[in-house]
């Protein structure tokens, strides 16, 4: 296929790359694949740039943005894959896995297969409120913790906690779509455009005031992509660590356990935040927190982002949450905690698969505050 | 003799900068009021090891000049002291000078150091003259060369001056020979009168903090350029020997531009001395360390001055292997530092393996560059160092007439480089004070 390396080159700004190298050398995949943004850079500023439908590489960037937030020169090297990937997905030239997924979410909500009657029954029995009703706080439960059963125990968590600190906060329901941030990031803009068109006014039309997700990757997009008015927006963990701190949470339980976290990539690195998921742990009676060595703005990431959850990439050999999860284990900690759907399937997977689950367990940071209450 | 007074210049600052333009002034016949905040005279030439290109020791070329400022009859050298007030215009400066308490009697200090061995925080505290590396008492002089060679108590670490209390008898008053301990010494105002004056107040180097994906101030080996100097000073905390975490490293790799030419930490600018200082510490590892592996990861090599590419094609002759990438993380591996980088000319992205890591950090204006230029009346340019009156017709000019700028309070240079302004800025000086003193104002 034909590409207008000029016109991309200007509509990303590629020309203030001083090809420095600090995307490449901090991204988590390049030691493992032939992914080489830095180089794509520059072919596609000289107009080298192979034709990108043979570049199966282009579908390893897991789109955790280490290189846009270390490019000294705000460069957008992940913009580039992103915008590749978006002329793929015009030229229909895209993985099975991804297009399955997108029409999964343009036809029903999500990109899972279920059916959109299903995204509530997560909630079962909770009696919770239809935030179109009116509410103070909008929950966005998200397409993973809505419909996987492994993740499922997090939002229903989620849910009785605010109950238990006696907020007015209502859902969706049936009526929550896929937040799109996926989408966005494997390249369908044309389908972002739609969910954002859609979920947008339907947000805006519940009247509350904030916004908590489950999903630091549904928090990312709300947040940054979405251009919502007069709705704050945050993480779970941003809420829950408040509750801590002014008292509307109290813990009941001692948890005895070891416990190391995961800077996921769309909580920590994209938006920085750090501390919060480490008070919630620290506050947990009988937790003993314990810190990996690569954490915070060097953590690395577990490979289940920007489309990565949906198709495998090259290389799945050297997964690097195998390698997380040995770093997890080596700090003595018997549960690796983490704040996202996607690590925690992705590094649970590994676990398993690397003979650990003897000695660490991978566990949302709600499933600890849940014992704990 | 002339009869009249004559009329007399402020440098603020005594680092080379101000040093320089001191000397030049007062050569011409002149007075100087030589203000320094610091106890000593030197500045940050004074932490440095050799000096770049030609190896020259730091301390041989600086100390003679240190020992002039000292003994000029025309300097009126005012060290431990600040600026606090300037009023005026060109030609009439009237300033206020503090003079903050030494808790030393300037005039019966000797400089044996008595008070220091017997101090009861003696290798308690941190030496900042050593970045830190070092421990020193509460009652210090700098470095042995310091200039006036006079103790001065710390008033944040002194167990009197903090606690009110130091035991039953003051060791220090006890120790000296010459009764020089003074705590009833209070902090003087000095009003001065001068027709210009000279900003010379330096630069700072970026906290590499600021970069956390080096891991500086969580791992002891990943050092900043002006610590690893301060390593590699006969004078220094190690007496010259690089020792990281109690042994001799195998390894070393340096990082060039950590915070410069970076828009996420706001210092846009290249540093301009971070390369051929990378070179210099490259050069003192194999002079001490001949077995060491050195690298250099760099993203581009300015080395613009007068014998600097001849310097840095030498450097690399000494088997020190410049890699093209700028390094995007360190973490540990073992009891090993790793450089996670791309190669880009391999292409491929690597992990070295290192025991120290050295980080080239940005130069940046003074922490309180806002403050002096409130203080002075002066414009900084957006970059926060001080502004010119035009960047190249009339660099040596602040934006107010009568007050010139010289050293790295303008922006990031080198010694020459600094040296040169420094004596523009005082041969500027001298017009305004030729023609003040021909107006006989």
């Amino acid at each position: 296929m034909q590409i207008d390396t000029l016109e991309l080159s200007e509509k990303l700004g590629l020309y203030g790359c001083i090809q420095c190298g600090k995307c490449a050398g901090g991204c988590p995949v390049s030691m493992k694949t032939t992914l080489d943004v830095r180089y794509l850079i520059y072919e596609t500023l000289t107009g080298y740039l192979p034709d990108p439908t043979h570049m199966e590489e282009l579908w390893d960037c897991t789109c955790c943005f280490t290189c846009v937030e270390r490019c000294p020169k705000d460069v957008k090297p992940a913009e580039l894959i992103i915008g590749l990937r978006s002329l793929l997905v015009e030229n229909g030239t895209i993985p099975k896995a991804v297009t399955d997924a997108l029409q999964g979410i343009f036809r029903q909500g999500n990109p899972l297969g279920f059916a959109r009657e299903q995204r509530a029954a997560w909630a079962d029995g909770l009696d919770i409120k239809a935030a179109q009703e009116g509410c103070d706080l909008l929950y966005f439960v998200g397409c993973t913790p809505a419909y996987d059963l492994r993740v499922q125990p997090i939002p229903r968590a989620l849910a009785k906690t605010f109950q238990a600190a006696g907020l007015n906060f209502g859902t969706l329901g049936i009526e929550e779509s896929c937040c799109g941030n996926e989408v966005r990031r494997v390249g369908e803009q044309g389908l972002f455009e739609m969910l954002v068109e859609e979920g947008k006014p339907l947000i805006e039309s519940t009247g509350a005031k904030r916004m908590v997700t489950t999903s630091p990757h549904c928090m990312n997009t709300f947040k940054k992509e979405y251009g919502l008015s007069g709705v704050e927006v945050m993480h779970y963990t941003q809420l829950v660590a408040q509750l801590i701190a002014d008292k509307k949470l109290e813990f009941s339980k001692k948890v005895e356990k070891k416990v190391t976290y995961h800077d996921p990539c769309f909580l920590g690195k994209q938006n920085h935040i750090f501390d919060e998921p480490r008070a919630i742990l620290q506050s947990i009676p009988g937790v003993k927190f314990l810190e990996m060595d690569r954490s915070r703005e060097r953590s690395l990431c577990c490979e289940g982002g920007g489309g990565r959850m949906w198709v495998e990439g090259t290389n799945m050999e050297e997964r690097l949450a195998f390698q997380r999860v040995h770093e997890a284990a080596d700090t003595g900690a018997e549960v690796l905690a983490v704040a996202c759907p996607f690590c925690l399937l992705t590094l649970e997977d590994a676990v398993k698969v690397q003979k650990l689950d003897d000695r660490l367990r991978v566990m949302d940071i709600m499933e600890l505050v849940n014992l704990a209450l | 003799m002339e009869s009249r007074k004559k009329p007399a210049a402020l440098v603020i600052g005594a680092g080379i900068a101000g040093i320089q333009a001191a000397l030049d002034i007062a050569s011409a016949g002149f007075p100087v009021y030589l203000v320094e905040r610091e106890p000593s005279v030197g500045g940050r030439m004074s932490q440095l090891d050799k000096t770049f290109p030609t190896l020259d020791c730091s301390a041989c070329i600086l100390t003679p000049k240190m020992v002039d400022v000292g003994q000029h009859p025309l300097i009126n050298l005012m060290t431990y002291s600040e600026v606090t007030a300037v009023e005026g215009e060109a030609g009439a400066f009237h300033v206020t000078v503090k003079k903050k308490p030494r808790y030393v009697d300037e005039d019966k200090c000797r400089g044996c150091g008595d008070c220091a061995t017997a101090c009861r925080m003696t290798g308690r505290i941190v030496d900042t003259f050593n970045q830190g590396l070092g421990k020193r008492a509460a009652v210090y002089v700098s470095f042995p060369q310091a200039v006036p060679l006079i103790y001065t108590v710390d008033p944040t670490a002194c167990l009197y001056l903090t606690r009110g209390v130091c035991g039953k008898t003051f060791k220090c008053k006890d120790a000296c020979p010459s009764g020089a301990i003074n705590f009833e010494q209070k902090e003087q105002l000095v009003e001065l009168d001068v027709a210009t004056i000279i900003v010379a107040t330096g630069f700072d180097l970026m906290d590499p903090r600021k970069k956390p994906e080096f891991g500086y101030g969580m791992y002891p080996n990943v050092l900043t350029g002006l610590e690893f100097e301060r390593l590699c000073s006969a004078a220094g905390p190690t007496g010259g020997k690089i020792i990281v975490n109690g042994k001799e490293p195998k390894q070393v790799v340096f990082i060039h531009c950590v915070g410069s030419r970076d828009s996420h930490t706001g210092v846009a600018y290249c540093s301009r001395i971070c390369c051929m200082y990378t070179a210099k510490h490259a050069h003192l590892v194999r002079d001490k360390l001949p077995e060491a592996q050195v690298t250099a990861f760099y993203m581009d090599v300015r080395a613009f001055g007068k014998g600097y590419e001849e310097f840095y094609d030498r450097v690399k002759q000494e088997r020190v292997l410049y890699r093209r990438g700028e390094p995007s993380e360190v973490y540990k591996r073992g009891d090993k530092l790793v450089v996670r980088a791309e190669d880009t000319f391999l292409r491929k992205t690597v992990e070295v393996e290192t025991d120290v890591v050295v980080l080239a950090t940005a130069v940046v204006p003074r922490s309180d560059a806002a403050e002096v230029a409130a203080l002075l009346g002066l414009e900084r340019s957006p970059d926060g160092f001080m502004k010119e009156a035009h960047p190249k017709m009339r660099p040596i000019e602040s934006t107010r007439p009568g007050v010139f700028i010289a050293g790295c309070n303008q922006g990031p240079k080198d010694i020459p480089d600094t040296v040169a302004q420094a004596k523009a800025a005082a041969s500027s000086a001298m017009v305004a004070l030729t023609r003040s003193a021909a107006s006989g104002k």
